[in-house]
């Protein structure tokens, strides 16, 4: 059994992603926002689970449904709502717009672009320097099932194969590429068998199981780390919202809605941890308030940030 | 296969002269000497093969297959691949066989390495060395210059050298660059054109430009296998009595703007020629330059010679129409002269 501490910081992350998420989705539709955004609700399993599992020196190219990644690795709330808010104080100084961008090698996270499947090569070089120094570490990214169809996930895939490298990739199965279903991307949505035949390591988990998601995390790491080759893991879950924050996903059935809400892993890991005695709704309670709290600082620090001076236009374009 | 392409092996000489190819292995040889931070990755460039042209060759057998990586047919991916190792500190060196097949690449040089740094502060230290260039009858899909795409994109540096000194020299200052550079190499003269290459440590910054002669009446501006082209024709109109001065852009981006504004003003009269189709090419930048910040000292039109607006042909007396050359540079010249 995963220690009941680490288990309790499972859910103090998850809080602050979810209570991130309803808070910001709260500004974009109040009209405090700027430009588009995208809410990871659903995710938090996965983005808490393969972020806590991460080791110090391990790296990480999360995507826009991984916000508990970046806050697991440091990122802080105030720095990701100043990138959306497009402040100065931002992760990408105001470059870059709502989770795109947001990376701080410090922290050991690269960030993504909106051509999201570029992170899996990218993550397969961090890899593969790794390899070159002998160095134990390991390089983790995610890539929705709407990125499996691409063809750098096959190119990846194919080279992680070939070199045993320590990559290890999570596919986020949420169900839909923006409006287009599982059944109309790929004629069999398997991904372990796609994966297997690239000499990877394959698991299946429950995405909305942050232990679950977490162990299996911990586990291709480990593996990574030791020269055991590359894992890919398919978590599978669901897109709770829309794309973006202008979709209302009228596509999606209302049933299929019900049903995964049914399984939210914020509030199942609430009942886990009470269940099964690790925690009193008290002291979860407790978490819930630090959770508004600590956001509520964030959004104020972040508005109040200054906007990039024009001045700074072509700073950084070149190293 | 005919590495030569049709084109006279450059006479040997004795002493510390280089064909262009062997300056271009020299250099990557002494920087993975100097850095073992520097490796080399491309499709069949390990082994005992040494790559497509053999500039790699010898390179896996003196640093061991790690640092000589041999890569599927993937240039996305491996560029892509590149672009994390970049991040990582390591400085790699790409072979995309032809710069023809970079195409494939596109979303890992101009979506994510040229915006790694503006966005997250991470240089991408990478170099991709593209073998491009036609005139030795190769088709459409071997002897393209695609090095406008790259120009257009901000955060990428793009070099084309035109002599051995400079391919090595270039090299050097591409690798230890912090930025992604494209270096293109221009596959005709590989083997037909051998000169002085210093021998050692030669590092040709980024950014500059060389005049290769000096001239008083019409100035060509130009890179890559085009310089000597217009050196020919230089040679050919000085009979009639007029004197050319030829400019080496050597770096594309950062373009050497000083230098361009200089050899225009001293002549007035500018060609700019390159074996890249006209349109759109580098050359419209450098005329748009010279006639926004030298148009003063203009005594003509600024003219532009550069490939046709079709794909490369492969036929000889199709592909002769498609390319400037020294012929066409000097006619050029010569109206200029007269103007």
């Amino acid at each position: 059994m995963v220690d009941p501490r680490v288990q309790i910081e499972m859910y103090a992350w998850m809080k602050l992603a979810r209570t991130f998420d309803e808070q910001m989705v709260a500004m974009w539709k109040q009209g405090r926002g700027l430009g588009g955004t995208f809410s990871g609700r659903g995710h938090e399993a996965i983005g808490v689970g393969a972020g806590m599992a991460l080791g110090p020196d391990d790296i990480v190219a999360p995507m826009h449904r991984d916000l508990g990644t970046y806050l697991v690795r440091g990122m802080s709330p105030e720095r990701i709502f100043g990138n959306m808010l497009g402040r100065a104080t931002g992760a990408s100084r105001g470059r870059d717009a709502n989770l795109h961008g947001v990376g701080d090698l410090g922290l050991g996270i690269i960030g993504f672009i909106s051509h999201l499947p570029q992170s899996l090569p990218t993550t397969l070089g961090v890899a593969m320097s790794f390899r070159y120094r002998g160095e134990p570490r390991a390089a983790m990214t995610f890539v929705g099932d709407g990125g499996t169809t691409s063809g750098a996930f096959h190119e990846t895939l194919n080279m992680a194969g070939l070199w045993q490298a320590p990559f290890v990739l999570v596919i986020e199965n949420n169900q839909y590429a923006y409006s287009t279903p599982l059944d109309q991307q790929m004629h069999s949505p398997n991904f372990s068998e796609r994966a297997g035949v690239y000499g990877i390591t394959t698991a299946t988990v429950d995405g909305n199981s942050v232990v679950d998601v977490h162990a299996a995390c911990t586990e291709a790491l480990e593996r990574a780390r030791a020269g055991g080759g590359p894992t890919v893991i398919e978590a599978t879950t669901m897109r709770m919202l829309g794309h973006a924050i202008h979709d209302g996903a009228e596509y999606v059935p209302a049933g299929l809605l019900e049903e995964w809400e049914r399984r939210d892993p914020v509030a199942g890991h609430r009942r886990h941890l009470t269940e099964a005695g690790i925690a009193s709704e008290a002291t979860l309670d407790r978490l819930d308030v630090a959770a508004r709290e600590r956001i509520a600082t964030a959004v104020a620090e972040a508005e109040r940030a200054p906007l990039p001076d024009p001045d700074t236009l072509t700073d950084g374009v070149y190293a | 296969m005919n590495d030569n392409f049709g084109f006279t092996d450059a006479p040997a000489s004795a002493g510390r002269e280089l064909t262009y190819l062997e300056a271009i292995a020299e250099g990557i040889r002494l920087e993975m000497e100097r850095d073992e931070n520097v490796l080399v990755m491309g499709e069949d460039v390990g082994g005992d093969f040494g790559g497509a042209f053999k500039v790699t060759r010898g390179l896996a057998a003196r640093f061991g297959d790690h640092r000589v990586l041999n890569t599927p047919i993937a240039e996305l991916g491996f560029t892509g691949m590149a672009n994390g190792m970049a991040m990582m500190g390591l400085r790699p060196i790409i072979e995309m066989q032809f710069a023809d097949f970079i195409s494939t690449a596109f979303d890992s040089i101009v979506q994510f390495a040229s915006t790694a740094h503006y966005r997250m502060g991470a240089s991408v230290p990478w170099v991709i060395r593209a073998p491009s260039d036609g005139g030795i009858r190769s088709g459409p899909f071997h002897s393209q210059n695609p090095e406008a795409w790259f120009v257009h994109t901000p955060g990428l540096k793009v070099v084309a050298p035109a002599t051995p000194a400079d391919a090595k020299g270039l090299l050097a200052g591409a690798v230890r660059d912090d930025n992604p550079v494209i270096f293109f190499e221009a596959k005709p003269l590989y083997r037909s054109v051998r000169s002085h290459v210093p021998e050692g440590e030669h590092v040709v910054p980024l950014g500059k430009a060389e005049v290769r002669r000096h001239g008083t009446d019409v100035t060509v501006i130009t890179y890559g296998s085009m310089v000597h082209q217009a050196l020919a024709a230089a040679d050919a109109v000085e009979p009639d009595g007029i004197s050319t001065m030829v400019l080496d852009l050597r770096s594309l981006k950062p373009l050497d703007t000083e230098a361009i504004l200089t050899a225009a003003t001293a002549t007035g009269k500018v060609i700019v020629a390159h074996a890249a189709n006209r349109m759109a090419g580098v050359g419209a930048e450098v005329a748009a330059l010279v006639a926004d910040e030298a148009f003063d000292a203009l005594d003509g039109p600024v003219r532009r010679l550069g490939g046709a607006d079709t794909p490369v042909p492969f036929s000889p007396p199709l592909e002769d129409a498609y390319r400037p050359n020294a012929e066409k540079i000097a006619t050029s010249i010569r109206d200029l002269a007269a103007w």
